[in-house]
C-alpha cells in the first residue's frame, strides 16, 4: 500500500479507537454528574455508592480515551500537513480552542475530581465533575467545529494556496456542526444509558446482592438511553435531509442504486470539474446500513424497556429481557462506529468537501514509516481496547463493594485484594 | 500579534517541560527512587493526582501551535515524523501503565505496569532528545539526544525531592548537595525552560504565522482563557501540595 491509503487507514484506526471511548465517557459523565448531583443535597450511602461505582468505571474508560485522544490530537501534522497547509487558517484555529478552553480543563478538573475526592468539600469536588462534564461538551462542540468545517466548508475564502478566514459566526453556526454535535451527544447519552440497563440486569439476572442498587441503576439508564434514542434519531434524520444540497453523494450511497450514483457524478463533475466522485461505495454503504438496524434494535427494545421498568417487580424478575439487556450493551458503539464510517467514507474523495482531495493533503512521508507507525499504533490500541473491555467488564461484575475510586484513604489494606472470580 | 502568539506558544511549552518534564523524570526513574513493592506505590503517588493536570500543557502546546502557526505544526511533526511517533508511542505506554496498575494486586501486574511507566518515560525522554537535536543541529545527533533524555532525569530527582517521603526522597536527596530540594528544582526547571528558548528562537515562528484575520480572534481569546487555565492548574496544585506519604487513588 502507499502512503495515502495507510495514513488514511491509521486516521480511521485511531479515530476509530478513541471514538469508542469517547462514546460512552461523553455520556457517562452525564450520569455521574447527576447521580453525584443527588447525591451531594441529599447524601445518603445508596446515592454516595452509586456516584463511586459509576465514577470507577467512568475513570477506566476516561482513561484510555485520554490516551488515544493524544495521537489524535498530532495526527494531522504528522500525516496530513497538507491539510495544516490549506485549511489551517480556519482548521487549526478551532483545533487550538479544543485543546485550551476544553481539553486543559477537563484534565485538570478530572485529577481534582478523582484524586480529590476526600480532600475537597462535597460542594467543589460537585464541582469538579460538572466542569469535567460541561468541558467534555465543550470539547466535543471544537472537534465538530472542525470536522463539520472539513464536511460542509463556510466562513472562507481561498487565497493562493490556502483558506482565510472570513465569517468566524458562519464557522462556529455550522449546520453540519450543530447537528452533528447534537447527534453525537445524544448518542453518547445511549451509548451511556445502555451500559447502565445492560450492567444493572447483568448483576439482576445472576441475582447478585445488590437488588435494590441495581434496580435503581437500571430504571436510570432506560430512562436515559430510551429518550437519547429518539433525539438521536431526529438528528440524524436532519443530517440526512441537508445532505441533498451539500453532500448530495452520500445519502444515494444508502440505497446503493448504480444508475442513480452515476448521475450524481455527472452532477458533480459539472460543479467541480472532471474526476470520480464516488467515495467508496460498499464501505460507506455498509456503515450507514448497520447504523440503521442497530438503531431499529435498539429502539424496539428501548421502547419495551421504557414500558417494563415502571414496575419494580418486572425490573427485579424478568430474566430473559435482564438478558436482551446484557447482549445490547455492544450495540450503541457499533452504531456511533457504524454512523462515523458513513459520515467520513460518505464524504470522499475530499477532505475539505469540494475545496481539498483528501490525496493531496497527505505528509510526504515515506510508506515504510507510514507503514511502521500503522503496525505500531495499532498493535497498542488492539490492547488498549482488550484491556479496557476486561477492566470494565470486571468491575462492572464485582459491584459496588469493590469500587477504589473515592475510597477512604483508611481503608487501603496492605493485604491483596480477593482474587477476581471469573 | 505573531510575537503574543509565539510568547503563548512559549508559556504553554515551558509548562509542558517544566511541570511534565518533572514527572516523566520521575517515571524514568521508578526503579531507582522504589525499591520495594510499597516504595514504588510511593512513587506512582508522586505522579498520581497530577499527571493529567501536567501532560495537558504539551496538547495546549501542540493548540497554539497548530492554530496560531498551523504551517509549522505540519512541517515539524512531518520531519520529525519518527521521532513524533516514538514520543507518542512512548507516552500512551507511560499513561497505560499509571492507569492500569492498580487494577490487580499481584506483583507481575504491578512488575510489568511499572516497567511500561520506566521505559515509556525514558522513550518520551529520549523522543524529546531525538526532536530537540534534530531542531538545534539540523540533523539528529545522539549525545544531544541522550543529553536532553538526562535532564529530564535531572529534573525528576529534583521533583522526586520535594514530591517523596521516606527512603526514596533520601535517594533523590543528594542530588541537591548544599542546595535546598525548592532551590534545586527550580535550578533544573531553570534549564529546561533555557532549552526550550533555545530551541523556540531557532522556529521560524514569525514567518509562518496564520493569516492575520485568524489571529485576531484566536489570539485575544487565548489570553482571556490563559488566566483562567492557570488558577485551576493552582488549585490543583495547592490541594497535592503535600508529599506522598500514603497511597491514593491508583
Amino acid at each position: 500500500m502507499e502512503t495515502l491509503d495507510l495514513a488514511r487507514l491509521q486516521f480511521a484506526l485511531t479515530a476509530g479507537a478513541h471514538f469508542l471511548f469517547v462514546a460512552l465517557t461523553l455520556g457517562l459523565a452525564t450520569v455521574v454528574a447527576v447521580l453525584q448531583t443527588r447525591a451531594t443535597l441529599s447524601p445518603t450511602p445508596a446515592r454516595t455508592r452509586m456516584t463511586r461505582f459509576w465514577g470507577q468505571l467512568y475513570v477506566t474508560n476516561y482513561a484510555m480515551g485520554i490516551v488515544t485522544g493524544l495521537v489524535m490530537e498530532f495526527q494531522f501534522g504528522l500525516s496530513w500537513s497538507g491539510l495544516t497547509h490549506f485549511a489551517g487558517n480556519v482548521f487549526g484555529a478551532s483545533l487550538a480552542m479544543e485543546t485550551l478552553v476544553a481539553f486543559f480543563i477537563e484534565s485538570t478538573f478530572l485529577g481534582l475530581w478523582i484524586f480529590g475526592w476526600d480532600r475537597l468539600n462535597r460542594w467543589a469536588h460537585l464541582a469538579a465533575i460538572w466542569v469535567v462534564t460541561l468541558t467534555a461538551y465543550a470539547s466535543a462542540y471544537w472537534i465538530l467545529v472542525s470536522n463539520g468545517f472539513l464536511q460542509n466548508p463556510v466562513g472562507y475564502e481561498v487565497v493562493g494556496d490556502s483558506l482565510r478566514l472570513t465569517d468566524v459566526w458562519a464557522v462556529l453556526s455550522n449546520p453540519n456542526t450543530i447537528m452533528a454535535f447534537w447527534h453525537v451527544l445524544t448518542g453518547a447519552l445511549v451509548t451511556a444509558g445502555f451500559f447502565l440497563a445492560g450492567v444493572s440486569a447483568y448483576h439482576l439476572l445472576r441475582r447478585t446482592r445488590d437488588t435494590e442498587f441495581f434496580t435503581g441503576s437500571l430504571r436510570i439508564g432506560v430512562f436515559t438511553g430510551a429518550p437519547a434514542l429518539l433525539a438521536s434519531a431526529m438528528t440524524g434524520g436532519i443530517q440526512l435531509g441537508e445532505l441533498a444540497t451539500t453532500q448530495p453523494m452520500k445519502p444515494k450511497l444508502l440505497g446503493g442504486d448504480a444508475a442513480k450514483l452515476a448521475q450524481v457524478n455527472a452532477q458533480l463533475v459539472e460543479r467541480f470539474g472532471p474526476g470520480d466522485y464516488l467515495p467508496p461505495a460498499d464501505w460507506a454503504r455498509a456503515g450507514g446500513l448497520v447504523m440503521l438496524i442497530t438503531f431499529a434494535l435498539l429502539f424496539n427494545l428501548g421502547w419495551f424497556s421504557v414500558l417494563m421498568a415502571f414496575s419494580k417487580r418486572v425490573v427485579q424478575r424478568f430474566r430473559l429481557w435482564h438478558l436482551a439487556l446484557v447482549l445490547a450493551i455492544p450495540l450503541p458503539f457499533l452504531a456511533m462506529i457504524a454512523g462515523w464510517v458513513y459520515r467520513e467514507v460518505g464524504r470522499q474523495p475530499w477532505v475539505v468537501y469540494g475545496l481539498l482531495r483528501t490525496s493531496d493533503a497527505v505528509s510526504p512521508v515515506s510508506a515504510g514509516q507510514m507503514r511502521a507507525s500503522l503496525i505500531a499504533f495499532t498493535v497498542l490500541f488492539g490492547l488498549l481496547i482488550a484491556v479496557n473491555t476486561a477492566l470494565l467488564a470486571r468491575q462492572a461484575k464485582r459491584g459496588p463493594d469493590a469500587v477504589a475510586l473515592g475510597r477512604p484513604a483508611a481503608e487501603y489494606r496492605p493485604a491483596p485484594l480477593p482474587a477476581a472470580t471469573y | 500579534m505573531e510575537l503574543v502568539a509565539a510568547g503563548l506558544l512559549a508559556f504553554f511549552a515551558i509548562g509542558y517541560f517544566v511541570l511534565g518534564g518533572a514527572d516523566i523524570g520521575l517515571g524514568a526513574l521508578l526503579p531507582f527512587l522504589g525499591r520495594t513493592p510499597a516504595e514504588r506505590r510511593l512513587v506512582i503517588t508522586g505522579i498520581a493526582p497530577v499527571f493529567l493536570g501536567n501532560e495537558v500543557w504539551l496538547v495546549a502546546t501542540a493548540g497554539v501551535l497548530v492554530g496560531a502557526f498551523p504551517d509549522l505544526e505540519g512541517k515539524l511533526l512531518t520531519e520529525h515524523f519518527p521521532a513524533v511517533v516514538a514520543l507518542l508511542l512512548g507516552w500512551v505506554v507511560r499513561d497505560a501503565g499509571l492507569w492500569l496498575r492498580h487494577q490487580f494486586d499481584r506483583r507481575a501486574w504491578q512488575g510489568l505496569c511499572d516497567t511500561a511507566v520506566t521505559l515509556g518515560s525514558w522513550t518520551v525522554a529520549l523522543a524529546w532528545g531525538w526532536v530537540f537535536s534534530g531542531l538545534l543541529t539540523g540533523a539528529a545527533n545522539p549525545i544531544i539526544g541522550v543529553a536532553v533524555a538526562l535532564l529530564f532525569a535531572v529534573h525528576g530527582l529534583a521533583f522526586a525531592a520535594l514530591r517523596l517521603s521516606g527512603r526514596s526522597r533520601e535517594r533523590a536527596a543528594w542530588l541537591s548537595g548544599p542546595l535546598t530540594e525548592f532551590r534545586m528544582f527550580v535550578l533544573t526547571a531553570a534549564v529546561m525552560a533555557l532549552l526550550c528558548f533555545a530551541v523556540g528562537f531557532r522556529l521560524p515562528l514569525v514567518d509562518s504565522a496564520a493569516d492575520p484575520a485568524t489571529l485576531k480572534l484566536l489570539v485575544p481569546t487565548l489570553l482571556v482563557i490563559t488566566p483562567v487555565l492557570v488558577l485551576a492548574q493552582v488549585w490543583m496544585w495547592r490541594l497535592f501540595r503535600h508529599r506522598a506519604e500514603r497511597p491514593m487513588y491508583l
